[in-house]
């Protein structure tokens, strides 16, 4: 159930504020170097590693219970049992990825 | 809507008219998703940081290009699919509704496009606007 929900709540967060701040970097790209610089400026801001580090947890939760429905789909996976163990993996899963990427990403910086 | 004939008083409601073909398409988007915003993040990742410089040469690249207006496209149809739904669930007042769904349209064609044409103008323009 809680799954379920935050496929949703993850889809329309990504929805909103992902395609927005990708919009928003792409337009910026565009402009010019002055406009590029904005966007950077709230992208490297405590705002923006925040945005960005919760942007990559929606996004590989909802890839990741994306899959599960792919899986219910075909028809398999309805076991109580199975469907209770993917659940509570996948966003156990999420969070490792999204750490493992931050963390790569803060050891290269530092 | 009519309380006339019996087929007036059916009309729009029942199924969300087009269920199968939005369910598809909803399948189809989410497995370009899948392979075109990992690929995406993974090339993110790869990247020296996110420097003008550095973005626009990178988007200049055909394949680079052609890759990143494909996922522009997939992420606004597989989100206007799923935003959709989530409307259609939750606001129930049938004007409501109608002007939600017509927001959300805009919004992602718009997105799209403008996704679209920011990409172009990068690849075009050589990488230096």
């Amino acid at each position: 159930m809680a799954i379920s929900i935050l496929h949703r709540v993850t889809g329309n967060g990504l929805a909103t504020v992902g395609a927005l701040a990708l919009v928003w970097w792409l337009m910026a790209a565009a402009t010019g170097p002055a406009a590029y610089d904005y966007f950077l400026s709230w992208a490297r801001s405590p705002l923006g590693y925040v945005v960005a580090i919760g942007l990559t947890w929606a996004f590989f939760q909802h890839l990741l219970s994306g899959l599960r429905h792919f899986v219910l789909d075909m028809g398999a996976g309805y076991e109580l049992k199975t469907n209770k163990s993917w659940s509570i993996l996948i966003p156990v899963l999420s969070i490792f990825i999204t750490a493992a990427i931050w963390l790569t990403i803060c050891a290269r910086n530092i | 809507m009519g309380t006339g004939t019996g087929i007036g008083r059916v009309r729009g409601l029942g199924s969300a008219r087009h269920g199968t073909h939005h369910w598809i398409h909803q399948r189809i988007t989410a497995a370009g998703n899948f392979v075109l915003v990992l690929a995406f993040i993974i090339s993110l990742l790869r990247m020296q940081g996110l420097d003008y410089a550095g973005v626009t040469a990178w988007l200049s690249n055909p394949l680079v290009a052609v890759t990143m207006m494909l996922m522009v496209v997939s992420i606004f149809y597989h989100l206007r699919l799923g935003m959709q739904v989530m409307m259609e669930d939750y606001v129930h007042d049938e004007g409501l509704k109608f002007v939600s769904i017509l927001i959300l349209n805009f919004y992602a064609i718009g997105g799209a496009a403008a996704g679209i044409f920011a990409i172009a103008k990068i690849a075009f323009s050589g990488g230096a606007a």
